[in-house]
């Protein structure tokens, strides 16, 4: 009896015993959460007369979209209309990521400025920016800047081709006329020409020493092919202006409103965060680091692109990153304003319409899921590979 | 010779006013045009600012008529304030909640006060009564006539929402780091699951999750309000983030003192909440913040699923036939009040933060 | 042995904002000589020796190095500091490259040197600081002993004329002090230039043809090391003397 009562003592009190039985637990729980939640779902969805699936998707949708990148009409399906949402959603995101890392480092370099005003400035931008609800910042672009423009007829303009109103902003179209291909072909010949100067101005600062101003030649190629030839071609490339025909606009490309008010919004906002990345960075490189590099007689520029930029660089890019999630996170809120993103069209309008709750909130989380495991997987990759250098 | 030595100053031009300003602003010739550019910036940003939140506004009045147009019309904030600070809910009430924000205010300072006696009772008030408190006298019951919670809105309801997100998701956001810590897999396979999934998507597919997969989830007959749909939906928002900072916390713990608790025979929930977590909860404070004051600016975003919260109320009000146009003033008197509530938080952090560095 | 004037300071004076860090600086260093800079904290000898790779601006006076005046002149600065080498307390090696290119990296950059000519002087150097071994591994992966002959081996690449040496062994543990330290009295032997600011006083005794003594920013004593450990004249020098000895 006394040997049977400890050997069940040292079951029960054993570790390794201890730890299957509470994972048992939770997974009970959680299985149990599960099913509860899965017999509820499933018996509402009978009541309301909702089959579960994604049939829908080839149904057509029968409403229309504002606007679109790819051909879409209320004939296309519902799947159509993920795509064209999912389409405007990178759209934005894309365009937004461009201008929030310009407006970003350039206020985050501000910041650490040895001129007292200019950094005064940038910080002002960066805690006012960042501190204002992003949604707000949206309204306001969008409700109290572009809404109230004037009309297309007092457009505001500048070298009568950018136009700005309250249907948008209208800006050149390029066209790309007879023989235009042939500057296409001498540009990426051009481009494959200066990677070569790269490499061979590499090696032979390698072997000899002697630096090559590659940047500059192969700049000078590039544009100066492309303008060569353009003129030798008799300029086969133009531009379509837009040109104000009754009402409205006409020619060019057009930017809604609020295609133009979210971009500017999320770019303003995310380039606040941005800002602090970059300084951090270039914080973070010790002043010993720049001094060492004097002291072996390195150039101020030399200093910043062989010294401080590799350094800074790696302190950046993981949270860089991680705001260019954001930011294309925070592109969802464009349904607050009817720009015609994923959320809007799917979650929104799609979801209204076909009553499919479940299927359509997991697809855009989905999406959103992706891009985000996406993302991380790409950092840890990165930040391995910067650690092979063995520090820290 | 040393009385020679000491009659000699540094350069005249490096010194006082004049030594600052060309150190700062005028060093050399390009951080002089920087500095005319930066000054041409702010004259052209901010005097016609002035002008119109406070030189050329009106103030008094009590319809549009009394603005003149050149400025801010702020009659049109002040003849609105109830519905902004409130949203409907009835005026012979309003003192419920005033009572509330008065509670508040006391037990706030008294925490923030250094050297007071009888903290631990104020916060634990704070953290268990005052809530039963809230409940109670916002929505009614013991003899307070209810209130429904689509009568809430304004400010009010804002902070209703950042204040029961930002209670409720701690707690549970330290379980949850707690668990992706966890030595058992399943459970920190769970934990880490369900995290990335909440961290991964926008807050608004979980607003539009809370109110329309939600209804779907739950029993027959069982039907939660939408503000309870959209709390539950940000407080697991926000517990995913809190839980990522406060793994952090945990992380930066030396070994050592899991290993000393281990030593004098602490279990691992009195190593937890006895050691580990006290300290490491104190060194994420800054960060913690810093997530209250992202579920703060992000509550905006229930005014998608049809709450009125401070954003959504201006957005409303300025839809009012009578104030038609003054959307400026609406955003900017919005932006005026968050900012206040931001900044304060961010500031405090920043100097807790220097405080907590230099205590180390 | 020449006695060509190597570095010239006179009536040196600079200040940080209102505080005198260097009052009336006049020292004259030939080829070949030895100079130990010692004295309290905060006395001003780091600002000393960065004023002559003009990491630190002077504010009176001239110092003159190689027959070049430093001024605000980028090139004679850029000149200047390939001349002097320095070395830092805290090493200041590059994180971010291996041993070997940091120690190539100026010769590739400053001196324009082919890479593998670069490359094969800085193992010749790291052979002579007794690390090349080490080459490819980064920084961090190196001991403190290790990482200063490295930094030394760095500043030695750019085959300098002048040493300065910012307290190089005071960051270092003490078994890895006289590693570092046998390496620059191998260097002094080697006839190089050098002004050390140290407190190792042996290493002062061994090899110093002058020992300084600075306080509040003043040259206070600066004596063979014979008569500065013998008989100091002032008492600011007896009074550190019998703190540090
Ligand atoms: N960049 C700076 N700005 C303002 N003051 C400075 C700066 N650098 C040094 N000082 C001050 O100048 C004085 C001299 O500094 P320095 O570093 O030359 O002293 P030190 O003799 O090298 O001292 P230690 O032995 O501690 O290194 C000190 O009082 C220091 O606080
Ligand atoms: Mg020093």
């Amino acid at each position: 009896m006394e040997t049977d009562k400890s050997k069940i003592g040292s079951f029960i009190f054993n570790r390794s015993v201890q730890g299957i039985f509470y994972q048992l637990i939770t997974l009970g729980l959680v299985a149990l959460g599960i099913y509860y939640i899965v017999t509820n779902t499933a018996r509402n969805m009978l009541e309301r007369g909702l089959a579960s699936g994604f049939h829908f998707l080839g149904v057509e949708s029968q409403f229309d979209i504002g606007m679109t990148l790819i051909d879409y009409s209320p004939t296309s399906t519902y799947f159509d209309s993920f795509i064209v949402g999912l389409l405007n959603t990178l759209l934005v995101a894309g365009i937004g990521i461009l201008f929030a890392t310009i407006i970003g480092f350039t206020v985050g370099i501000m910041r650490l400025s040895s001129n007292w005003l200019i950094a005064k400035i940038a910080e002002a931008y960066v805690e006012i920016l960042r501190n204002i609800p992003l949604l707000l910042q949206i309204f306001f672009w969008y409700f109290a800047v572009l809404r109230a423009l004037p009309k297309p007829k007092q457009s505001l303009e500048l070298y009568d081709s950018f136009f700005l109103n309250n249907r948008g902003l209208f800006i050149p179209d390029t066209v790309f006329g007879e023989g235009s291909s042939i500057i296409f072909y001498l540009l990426w010949l051009t481009i494959i020409i200066s990677i070569g100067i790269f490499i061979w101005a590499k090696r032979r600062q390698n072997r000899t020493g002697e630096r090559f101003p590659a940047f500059y030649v192969s700049t000078t190629l590039i544009l100066g092919t492309f303008f060569v030839s353009l003129a030798a071609t008799g300029f086969p490339v133009s531009f379509e202006y837009p040109e104000l025909k009754g009402f409205n606009f006409k020619g060019g490309v057009k930017l809604i409103p609020e295609l133009v008010a979210l971009t500017f919004a999320l770019a303003m906002y995310t380039a606040s965060f941005i800002a602090e990345v970059v300084r951090g960075g270039i914080m973070a490189v010790s002043k010993g680091q720049t001094e060492a590099a004097k002291s072996v007689g390195l150039k101020q520029n030399l200093i910043l692109r062989l010294i401080i930029i590799p350094q800074a660089l790696r302190v950046i890019v993981p949270p860089l990153t991680n705001q260019y999630l954001n930011l294309t996170k925070n592109s969802s809120l464009a349904a607050a304003i009817a720009y015609p993103d994923l959320v809007l069209v799917f979650a929104g309008t799609a979801l209204m319409q076909t009553g499919q709750a479940i299927e359509i909130i997991g697809m855009v989380m989905g999406v959103y899921l992706f891009l985000s495991l996406f993302t991380s997987l790409i950092m840890n990759l990165f930040n391995r590979f910067m650690k092979v250098d063995g520090e820290r | 010779m040393s009385a020679a030595r000491k009659e000699i100053g540094p350069p005249v031009i490096e010194l006082g006013t004049i030594g600052w300003l060309r150190k700062n602003l005028f060093s050399n010739w390009y951080n002089s045009l920087l500095t005319i550019f930066g000054l041409y910036l702010l004259y052209i940003l901010i005097p016609p600012l002035v002008n119109w939140i406070f030189l050329d506004a009106n103030f008094v009045g009590s319809t549009r008529d009394d603005c003149s147009n050149e400025g801010a019309c702020w009659i049109f904030i002040q003849q609105n304030i109830k519905l902004i600070f409130y949203g409907l809910y009835p005026t012979e009430e309003l003192w419920r909640i005033n009572l509330v924000y008065l509670i508040l205010l006391i037990s706030g300072v008294y925490l923030l006060i250094p050297n007071l006696r009888h903290k631990g009772w104020v916060g634990a008030f704070l953290l268990i009564i005052f809530p039963i408190i809230c409940v109670v006298m916002l929505s009614g019951g013991f003899g307070l006539e209810a209130v429904e919670t689509r009568l809430w809105g304004g400010l009010f309801l804002t902070l209703v929402i950042a204040g029961v997100g930002i209670v409720l998701s701690l707690p549970i956001g330290v379980m949850l780091a707690l668990g992706r810590r966890s030595k058992l897999p399943v459970v920190s396979l769970l934990c880490t699951i369900f995290i990335e999934i909440w961290r991964g998507v926008p807050l608004i597919t979980v607003l539009f999750m809370a109110s329309n997969m939600f209804p779907l989830f739950m029993p027959e007959g069982v039907n939660f309000d939408k503000l309870i749909r959209a709390l539950i939906g940000v407080m697991f928002f926000s517990a995913a983030y809190l839980a990522e900072v406060v793994r952090g916390g945990l992380q930066a713990m030396p070994k050592g003192q899991y290993e000393a608790s281990q030593a004098v025979g602490l279990t691992y929930w009195r190593m937890m909440a006895l050691v580990i977590l006290p300290q490491s909860l104190k060194m994420v404070i800054p960060a913690i913040i810093g997530s209250f004051i992202a579920i703060f600016k992000d509550t905006t975003l229930v005014l998608v699923i049809g709450l009125f919260d401070f954003l959504g109320i201006i957005q409303f009000v300025g839809t009012n036939p009578d104030w038609l146009g003054f959307s400026h003033e609406g955003y900017v008197f919005a932006a005026a009040v968050f900012w206040v509530f931001c900044y304060a938080m961010s500031w405090y952090s920043q100097r807790l933060e220097k405080k907590l560095d230099t205590g180390r | 042995m020449s006695s060509e004037l190597m570095i010239e300071m006179k009536n040196v004076h600079k200040w940080f904002g209102e505080l005198h860090v260097l009052n009336d600086i006049n020292l004259e260093i030939n080829k070949g000589e030895k100079i130990v800079i010692c004295g309290p904290s905060g006395s001003g000898k780091s600002t000393l020796i960065r004023c002559i790779n003009r990491l630190e601006e002077h504010q009176r006076g001239n110092i003159i190095v190689e027959g070049t005046e430093l001024t605000n002149d980028s090139r004679s600065i850029e000149r200047i500091r390939g001349e002097v080498g320095m070395v830092f307390q805290q090493f200041n090696l590059f994180p971010h490259l291996s041993i070997l290119d940091n120690c190539s990296l100026a010769p590739i950059w400053v001196r324009k040197l082919p890479k593998s000519e670069a490359k094969d002087k800085a193992m010749e150097y790291l052979k002579r600081v007794q690390i090349d071994d080490q080459a490819h591994k980064y920084p961090a992966q190196l001991s403190g002993g290790q990482q200063q002959r490295a930094a030394i081996a760095r500043a030695l690449c750019m085959e300098p004329r002048i040493m300065l040496f910012d307290e190089p062994t005071s960051a270092l543990d003490p078994e890895m002090i006289k590693e570092v330290l046998d390496v620059m009295v191998g260097l002094a032997q080697g006839g190089m230039t050098m002004i050390v600011v140290t407190h190792e006083m042996g290493f002062a005794k061994e090899v110093a043809d002058t020992i300084i003594f600075m306080d509040e920013g003043q040259i206070v004593e600066a004596k063979n090391p014979k008569d500065f450990f013998d008989n100091p004249e002032s008492e600011r020098t007896k009074t550190f003397l019998s703190q540090i000895l």
